[in-house]
């Protein structure tokens, strides 16, 4: 099965028009030593059916847990109406619109993507997406050293409190533009970024200031006085949010007196699927003033030769295949048929529908976080606002106790002590408006048996 | 194909809405713990429409579209094949959509087996020691490929290697990654045979050099004949040598990139292996290496003990450069690659590349017949060839441009067009093995048909496309006078 559909009768006549004797003539160019001996390897064909089987039963093999893991990729309802059109063949097997009289489809989902994110994020103009929120944050970072043109120590300055692996993307994928990212530390009492740890770099050359909101441990920085300290001493600021929050969140575009210069995010929350990781999409916005620093695709409405309005790929000039080595990025192929997913999620939720579905996502959270911390040995980490996730500490260690709940069926929260040891047992949970109160109470069930068990042994 | 579509939020009204999509409004008081400084004032302004309305739009948008599945689509170096239906079927089933990145390993077995079995067989069919799945695209992976090959030289304090040479003729994304990776590009110019020159490459190579990139087939079309002897300069120089992936489909089953001596590949997963390109994506951009880079890949592989599979990390490599994506990178649409590679199996793979050479020699030979100059006519084509118009152009007037315009309106999407660079006037067509001889003898009567128009009436070639929603759209206009994002009053 190779979806090749030549006869015996077409690849002859084929072959006689080259004039070749056989297929094996069109390699002669290819030295004979370097040509493939044997693929034993690769195992024998599978049928379409015998496929299926095997894919039911690896996906039987992963079960249907009650999840309550977030941690950057977050469980939401999504409307059959968001594949089912997405998933069109016009949309899911075109490329990049290059030609684009014949591809005016795909830019204009990717123009009122653009419009809807900018909106979302009070920002002035969008891409038409990046790899995922972490590779975001990291161009993000890329694009402030060419736009703070004041700053010349390619410094970034970035809370610990955002997402633990969005520093390792941007280690990995800026060091060696020689970007020099340093952590500031948090209030270990509150789960936020203290202005007052950004006292010791003052007077100091600061490229850009990372803030997320909602931080990784779901508490609300207070990104008008980060946003503030960062502008007055000419340093750059990269919001870096979460798409759903923004229907009740102040968004990057009024953060302090003058709002983010940059704003980037996950956007998988937005009709994209869980899936293991991936495919998501980034997104990134920022203010007109910098819209040549962009990395990625960028839409833009014009007019055909007759005056008719149509969409085509703008400021090409600062993309890999015009400016070769002087790009803004390396980005060529991005996430377009996950942006067109979110371009319908955030069509079908409009203002209302998105702002519902944050407001029961963080009310089922702080259900949640009430009914697991009735527990024994259970209490919430911080003080303060958090929106949709929590950190909850544990008198015991975490590992077992989320083994345990698995072996029920639960994911029970992600265990922040590889990642954050100076916590002691602390448990990242989430609930969205998919749970309902009788989750919520199995999870505070089953955790309650599970504590009283350990206590007991 | 259809007239224009509105702009989604010109249906808008105020108040409509797919409500019953949406969660029930909880009590107001579930948010009297958000202060309200760290409140939105305003509702964003995204569109109010009913479902139907949203079906219906994005519906006809997606009708203002070529694509593989209504159109053959010969876009040269972008292998766009049929994606077949299968694998998004088996890629969407319920339990892989709903499994959460940070699920333990104990519920992921069934998937972990899957992308374990998807690295096992890259490195087999392409003569690799080990692959990495998370890079998201083919320029990520371009982009961990030259890493590894900066992070290998920097191990063994060759802190001096940073250039990374490059022939004119390649894509673009080569010198990007490269300058990403904090490496200076050095481009070496390809001799008329569309070879790398020995010479120029013998006089590139030195000290400071980290290693070459190099697409094999070249994205003239041809294969790089003098491989082995590339590969012998640029080790004795000390160097690595980088394959782009990109036209993996010419070759695959027939030779492997390893076989050939490359340290390190991407292979774009979107392409050779038929995941969708998606309108721009996802891709995937998995890369391979040999046994000196294999310390150092990105993050996170999959790993087997035993029978049980499970997640790499820091503490089994030390020296890798790191994590790439948020979390394992594009899963799905790995998934729908190993599905592909599983209905191939062995010989489907070898069939691959015999069958996308086959439809590519038989489509050359037939423009040839048809009075059309191949750019390298001595040549074998590969997977591709390049088509040039310079004659054309001198003679009628009609340019590469005019003829992919008019390729619309005969019902075929254009083929790459001015890449590469060098090569005047250039078409580079790629018809990938899926498309039947029906199909291409169409596309060559479509493209002797626009031959006579461009000499008897070149302004109906020049004019066009006709056919479509519009037509040529002002590109100067678009770029100044910026207008990225809908605006109420910018409504006539």
């Amino acid at each position: 099965m190779a979806f090749i559909p030549h006869t015996p009768e077409d690849v002859t006549a084929m072959l006689a028009a080259i004039g070749a004797k056989g297929i094996e003539d069109l390699f002669d160019e290819i030295p004979a030593n370097l040509r493939v001996k044997s693929l034993a390897g690769i195992p024998e064909e599978l049928n379409e059916m015998a496929i299926g089987r095997l894919m039911t039963e690896r996906a039987r093999l992963d079960g249907a847990p009650l999840n309550f893991i977030g941690a950057g990729a977050y469980e939401h309802h999504i409307p059959a109406a968001v594949w089912a059109v997405t998933t069109r063949g016009e949309f899911y097997s075109a490329y990049t619109p290059y030609q684009a009289e014949a591809s005016q489809g795909t830019l204009q989902v990717i123009y009122e993507f653009q419009s809807m994110i900018a909106r979302l994020t009070d920002m002035e103009v969008a891409n038409a997406s990046m790899y995922d929120g972490a590779s975001a944050m990291a161009e993000a970072a890329l694009m402030a050293v060419r736009a703070n043109r004041k700053s010349k120590s390619l410094t970034v300055l970035v809370p610990a409190t955002v997402h633990p692996h969005y520093h390792q993307v941007a280690a990995a994928s800026a060091s060696n533009m020689g970007l020099k990212f340093l952590e500031l530390p948090y209030c270990t009492a509150e789960g936020i970024t203290l202005v007052e740890s950004l006292k010791k770099y003052d007077g100091q050359d600061v490229t850009a200031l990372v803030i997320q909101q909602p931080n990784f441990f779901g508490r609300l920085e207070d990104v008008d006085a980060l946003t503030d300290w960062a502008h007055q001493r000419g340093i750059f600021v990269i919001a870096v949010v979460n798409p759903t929050s923004l229907a009740l969140l102040k968004p990057p575009g009024e953060w302090g007196t003058r709002g983010a210069d940059i704003a980037v995010g996950e956007g998988q929350p937005l009709g994209v699927p869980l899936s293991s990781g991936g495919p998501y999409f980034g997104f990134m916005t920022t203010r007109m003033a910098y819209v040549r620093q962009m990395p990625g695709r960028i839409v833009g409405r014009t007019l055909d030769v007759s005056g008719r309005e149509g969409f085509t790929l703008t400021l090409q000039a600062r993309e890999q295949h015009i400016r070769r080595a002087k790009a803004t990025s390396n980005i060529c192929t991005n996430q377009g048929l996950l942006m067109t997913a979110a371009t319908i999620y955030l069509s079908l939720m409009g203002p209302q529908g998105l702002a519902r579905t944050a407001a029961a996502s963080h009310a089922r959270t702080r259900e949640l976080v009430a009914a697991l911390t009735r527990v024994p040995g259970v209490r919430l980490a911080f003080t303060g606002p958090y929106f949709h996730e929590a950190v909850l500490l544990l008198d015991r260690p975490v590992a077992p106790v989320l083994k345990a709940l698995s072996a029920g069926g639960i994911h029970g929260g992600l265990d922040l002590g590889g990642y954050f040891p100076e916590l002691g047992a602390a448990l990242l949970v989430c609930a969205t408006e998919t749970k309902t109160q009788a989750d919520i109470e199995r999870y505070a069930h089953a955790l309650g048996d599970v504590m009283q068990t350990a206590r007991a042994a | 194909m259809p007239a224009r579509e509105k702009v989604i939020f010109e249906y808008s009204h105020p108040g409509r809405g797919a409500s019953d999509q949406w969660p029930a409004e909880p009590p107001a008081a579930a948010l009297a713990d958000l202060p309200a400084k760290l409140r939105r004032a305003r509702p964003p302004e995204l569109p109010e429409v009913g479902e139907l309305e949203a079906v219906r739009h994005f519906t006809r948008l997606s009708q203002l579209n070529f694509s593989i599945d209504t159109h053959f689509y010969p876009l040269g170096s972008c292998t766009m094949k049929y994606n077949p239906k299968a694998c998004n079927q088996y890629a969407m089933l319920p339990e892989l959509l709903a499994r959460h990145p940070l699920a333990p390993e104990s519920h992921g077995q069934g998937f972990l087996a899957c992308m374990y079995e998807l690295q096992e067989m890259l490195k087999e069919v392409t003569g690799m020691q080990g692959v990495a799945l998370s890079p998201m695209a083919g320029a990520h992976g371009e982009f961990a490929g030259v890493a590894m090959i900066r992070a290998y030289h920097r191990a063994r304090g060759d802190l001096k290697r940073t250039e990374i040479i490059v022939p004119e003729a390649a894509h673009g994304t080569n010198p990007a990654s490269a300058t990403m990776c904090g490496c200076v590009v050095r481009e070496i110019p390809v001799n008329a045979q569309g070879d790398v020159g020995l010479e120029a490459l013998k006089a590139a190579v030195g000290p400071n050099t980290a290693g070459i990139m190099l697409t094999n087939p070249s994205t003239l079309g041809v294969f790089e004949r003098r491989i082995e002897e590339v590969a012998r300069i640029v080790h004795e120089a000390g160097g690595l040598l980088y394959y782009d992936g990109a036209n993996l489909n010419a070759i695959l089953g027939k030779v492997r990139p390893g076989d050939m001596g490359f340290d390190v590949i991407h292979m774009n997963l979107h392409k050779t292996f038929s995941t969708p390109h998606g309108g721009g994506g996802p891709g995937a951009g998995a890369v391979g290496v040999g046994t000196r880079l294999m310390p150092f890949m990105p993050l996170p592989i999959v790993g087997k003990e035993g029978e049980r599979f499970r997640w790499l990390t820091q503490v089994d490599l030390p020296q890798s450069i790191g994590r790439l994506s948020a979390f394992m990178g594009n899963a799905g649409v790995l998934l729908r690659a190993y599905i592909y590679m599983r209905l191939l199996g062995r010989d489907g793979m070898r069939r691959v590349g015999e069958y996308a050479t086959l439809n590519a020699n038989y489509l050359l030979t037939r423009l040839k017949a048809a009075g059309f100059d191949a750019a390298y006519p001595e040549r074998r084509a590969s997977h591709e060839f390049i088509v040039t118009l310079k004659r054309q152009a001198r003679e009628h007037n009609v340019t590469a441009m005019d003829f992919a315009k008019r390729l619309l309106d005969y019902g075929f999407h254009a083929p790459t067009t001015y890449f590469p660079l060098l090569v005047p006037e250039c078409l580079l067509i790629e018809p990938t093995e899926t498309e039947s001889k029906d199909i291409l003898d169409a596309f060559v009567a479509a493209m002797s048909q626009i031959q006579k128009e461009a000499e008897q009436e070149p302004e109906r070639v020049r004019g066009a496309p006709h056919t479509m929603p519009v037509r040529r759209l002002d590109d100067v206009r678009a770029a100044r006078q910026l207008d990225l994002t809908w605006k109420p009053a910018a409504q006539p």
